[in-house]
């Protein structure tokens, strides 16, 4: 658990970061959501000591991030940034081995860690781990880009709008692959954007900033049913609150026992597909499947339409 | 800013006082001498030596630019284009050809003299002004060709109106550093007999006047650093509407 | 063949001819100092000799114009300027009587027109056929050992430049070992300073405009005036400390050169070292910070290996620049190969003025060669 206690940072006369607190659950993820300027990516650094707060301090498992040289925490906390940051003139395979060699980790642990990680990322050793940066494409990069940061194993990552640079097909994939990443690892992710629809996609919980303040930190349903601020719901969205709404929750978790001779849903869809697939079906419910196929049970158009507005 | 254009305003001033009457300089010289040797330079007349280098100077750099300019403007268009790779490669070789071996060579060739030393500087000139008209040309933005030519206008009128103009901050560097670089070559001219300040740096070191030396070295250093400022604001009056890298 | 004519090739023909013709092949002195009579190529060889190198110029020509395969191009180039390398050494020794030391037998016009036409067109194809950096290396490689050997068989010792050689043997290898080692020594102590000088820049922004401006200055005095003016003080130096004139520092000779060339060598490596470092990538740095290096430890593992090619850049720029320049240092007596041009120089002798140019033009070419194959290699990040 990462505690953030009244983190401020100035600059001369402007506040960038204005009395920040919140507390980060472990195995999580959490993204902090924000126009450019509003000083998300200054709190996100002020974690990991890239920049040094002006007041306040961080908390991770109950010890204070100042209690050892920065140099140091950074390399248990992983970081992934826009761009990436690859370093050109080495392989992809001593890309990803630099935490664990500044660790000093055996050359066969490193080794074993490196084949690990880019077969988790779908990436052929054989083929890559001897490849440069500069011969992949953006969507390898990026995922390289990730495998470095959680090289070491750490309890923490932290990453600066990882997906920006990716095109919208990539973009989806990547953004699944980094939720099967954390449900694999138990990673604290703490994952900032300026794009709402990846918060709510990927946020257990949302902190929405504007001018170095945080205005609601919730999770995802309670900033679409209980806004605090007229900001949060511009950011969110007013013209189709109902349908991020729905986008929260699961064809499974909403499926009443029984069948339905309308089209067959996936039970891990939300309910704004389901619903769209309704519609153009013309029917009126549908029919929610596992991934294997076996029927789950029905979702009637009431059922959706329920789940649509504020409980 | 403001230091720099003080900083530059002595200089001149100091550069052209010396040049005028140089033995009001002599107490500042004198402590170099040994011997009661003479302080100022008084083998010629300082002025007209420094005018006579500047002069094969800017001859030489005049020259240069006819040609290098003519020919990169050649090398560029569709007809020359054979030649284009084989002048890349000219002026790499170019580039490491010791300026002082083009004068050694030169001189035997042609004979003592002006003459060999604006050969060689001519030739040693030739390369930056050469290499930067084929860079300044060929990376006019391919928008701006293509809208003159659907404007209607011909290859001269693009060349003219168009391409040199924009090519134009990068051919004035070219020019700049060639006449740097040749103000000190010149230097070395005066071992042949040519008329510059060359001829004050070797009879000081014949004879083992540092004064001598230390006049012809700060003379010719001023006028190269006066010349390249001058250019320097050349440019930027000649090329104010013209965005440079 | 003959589909297009080679616009390059033609001109080069023509202009060859046009010396073989009209200027002469051979000039010969009756010594060293009188101007000597033109000879041309027919005149000095027999026959058959003659006619067989007059051929190789002739398959050069027809090839240049005609043929746009590269490689048949390079073979023809090497083919002419080995016949015409041999001719002109045939002619040394057909013209000096047995026994004569005094006559001397120049290349002429020709010789030279020809020569430069052929290297044209052999670096032309070179160009073409893009080698690697290792490639390039095997052939600068191959061209100064076929060069030597041929000096070294004796072939070409009835040319006046080899006479001269002849005459001063010893003291061309003291002043080619002179030479070379106050180019690479200058640039040693230079680059030892100015690296971690550039990172200093590099880190220092307000201090990088003062810095780079001074070293600048020192760029525009001319090379003898600096050489001269530093050598009071290190005179003055030797007379007040025995020791330093133990250790070779003077006033006159190598140490004012070796210490002018180690300030005009700062300027480039400094300048360069702090371009490299600014055109390395932020994200790179700003990551290997996030991941937990020191400071020291992203400057020397990410910062200066991809600054590294521009780095070398400067290295090589300094270095053929040293070599020109030590040329300037036998006028204060700090020997090397410039002794040989100004002498040449001095008593209008222009066997000797090549004599120190030509392996001058050399050492520098070779520099450039393989210093640019270098930075090719060391750039990891492109490969």
């Amino acid at each position: 658990m990462i505690a953030v206690e009244n983190l401020t940072k100035r600059y001369g006369a402007a506040t960038v970061v204005n009395d920040v607190s919140m507390l980060i659950e472990s195995n999580s993820i959490t993204v902090i959501v924000g126009t450019s300027g509003s000083g998300k990516s200054t709190l996100l650094r002020m974690i990991n000591r890239l920049i040094e707060p002006s007041a306040g301090q961080v908390l991770i498992e109950g010890k204070d991030t100042r209690a050892e040289p920065a140099h140091l925490l950074r390399r248990r906390i992983g970081y992934v940034i826009q761009g990436n940051g690859l370093f050109p003139h080495r392989t992809v395979a001593e890309n990803i081995a630099t935490v664990p060699r500044l660790l000093r980790w055996s050359s066969a642990r490193v080794a074993a860690r490196v084949d690990e990680l880019l077969r988790v990322f779908q990436l052929d050793p054989g083929a890559y781990a001897q490849a440069f940066p500069h011969q992949l494409s953006g969507g390898q990069q990026q995922r390289v880009g990730v495998a470095r940061a959680l090289a070491a194993e750490p309890a923490v990552l932290l990453m600066d709008e990882p997906f920006g640079a990716l095109d919208p097909i990539i973009r989806a994939k990547a953004q699944e692959d980094l939720l099967d990443i954390q449900r694999r690892f138990g990673t604290t992710i703490v994952l900032v954007t300026h794009d709402m629809d990846e918060a709510f996609l990927l946020g257990d919980r949302v902190a929405v900033m504007s001018q170095g303040r945080v205005l609601q930190y919730d999770r995802p349903t309670a900033l679409l049913t209980r806004p605090t601020d007229p900001f949060v719901s511009r950011m969110t969205g007013l013209a189709d609150r109902a349908m991020r709404l729905l986008s929260l929750t699961t064809a499974g978790e909403v499926a009443a026992p029984g069948g339905s001779s309308g089209p067959q849903v996936p039970a891990a869809a939300s309910l704004r597909d389901a619903l769209s697939e309704i519609l153009w079906s013309g029917a009126d419910s549908a029919l929610v499947v596992d991934a294997d196929g076996t029927p789950r049970g029905h979702l009637t158009l009431a059922a959706i339409l329920a789940h649509g507005r504020p409980a | 800013m403001r230091i720099a254009s003080a900083l530059r305003f002595i200089a001149l001033a100091l550069l052209v006082a010396f040049l005028l009457v140089p033995q009001k300089f002599a107490p500042v010289f004198a402590p170099l001498t040994q011997f009661g040797a003479p302080a100022i330079y008084d083998q010629g007349n300082l002025l007209s030596l420094a005018l006579a280098h500047l002069g094969t100077v800017c001859v030489a750099a005049a020259a240069s630019t006819v040609v290098a300019v003519g020919l990169g403007v050649l090398v560029t268009r569709p007809a020359g284009r054979e030649f284009l790779p084989l002048s890349r490669t000219l002026v790499n070789i170019g580039q490491t050809f010791p300026p002082v071996a083009v004068l050694a060579v030169t001189v035997p060739l042609i004979g003592f003299g002006e003459k060999p030393t604006l050969i060689a500087l001519f030739a040693y000139g030739l390369l930056p002004i050469f290499e930067n008209t084929i860079v300044g040309l060929q990376t006019t933005p391919p928008a701006v060709l293509e809208a003159a030519s659907g404007m209607g206008m011909s290859a001269r009128q693009r060349l003219l109106s168009v391409e040199l103009p924009l090519a134009m901050p990068l051919i004035l560097e070219g020019i700049r550093l060639s006449l740097v670089i040749n103000v000190g070559t010149a230097t070395i001219g005066s071992t042949v007999a040519a008329k510059g300040m060359g001829e004050v740096i070797i009879a000081g070191l014949l004879s083992n006047n540092t004064a001598f030396v230390l006049q012809g070295g700060l003379v010719t250093a001023l006028m190269a650093v006066l010349l390249y400022e001058g250019m320097v604001a050349f440019e930027r009056r000649v090329c104010r509407t013209v965005q440079s890298e | 063949m003959f589909a297009r004519i080679d616009r390059l090739g033609a001109l080069l023909s023509a202009a060859g001819a046009a010396a073989l013709l009209w200027l002469p092949f051979v000039v010969v002195k009756a010594n060293r100092i009188v101007p000597g009579e033109p000879r041309a190529l027919f005149e000095v060889l027999p026959g058959a000799a003659a006619l067989g190198c007059a051929a190789a110029l002739l398959l050069a020509a027809v090839v240049a114009v005609g043929v746009p395969s590269a490689r048949v191009r390079l073979a023809a180039a090497v083919i002419g300027i080995s016949a015409l390398a041999l001719a002109v050494a045939a002619a040394g020794t057909a013209l000096t009587p047995v026994g004569n030391k005094v006559v001397r037998i120049a290349a002429g016009a020709a010789f030279w027109v020809l020569l430069v036409c052929l290297g044209l067109m052999a670096t032309d194809a070179i160009t073409r056929l893009r080698p690697g950096p290792l490639r390039r290396i095997l052939f600068l490689l191959i061209f100064l050992g076929v060069s030597v050997l041929a000096l070294a068989s004796g072939l070409f010792d009835h040319l006046s430049v080899m006479r001269e050689y002849a005459v001063n043997a010893a003291r061309f290898a003291h002043e080619l070992r002179q030479h070379i080692l106050l180019a690479l020594g200058s640039l040693g102590a230079a680059a030892v300073v100015g690296l971690p000088l550039g990172v200093f820049c590099y880190r220092a922004p307000r201090l990088r405009e003062g810095i780079l401006g001074t070293l600048n200055v020192i760029q525009t005095i001319p090379a003898i005036a600096l050489f001269g003016i530093l050598m009071a003080p290190l005179g003055a130096l030797a007379a007040a400390v025995p020791l330093a004139e133990r250790f070779g520092i003077r006033g006159i000779g190598a140490a004012p050169a070796a210490l002018a060339l180690f300030l005009y060598s700062l300027l480039p490596i400094v300048a360069n070292t702090v371009l490299g470092l600014r055109r390395v990538s932020r994200a790179a740095v700003e990551a290997a910070r996030g991941m937990g290096m020191t400071n020291t430890q992203v400057l020397v593992r990410i910062e200066l290996p991809l600054a590294l090619p521009v780095i070398l850049t400067g290295i090589r720029v300094v270095l053929v620049q040293n070599i020109g320049m030590v040329t300037v240092a036998a006028l204060i007596g700090g020997g090397g190969l410039g002794t040989f041009v100004f002498q040449g120089i001095g008593q209008t002798a222009i066997d000797l003025v090549l004599l120190g140019a030509i392996p001058i033009v050399v050492l520098a070419f070779s520099a450039a060669v393989i210093l640019d194959a270098l930075v090719e290699v060391m750039d990891r990040a492109k490969r």
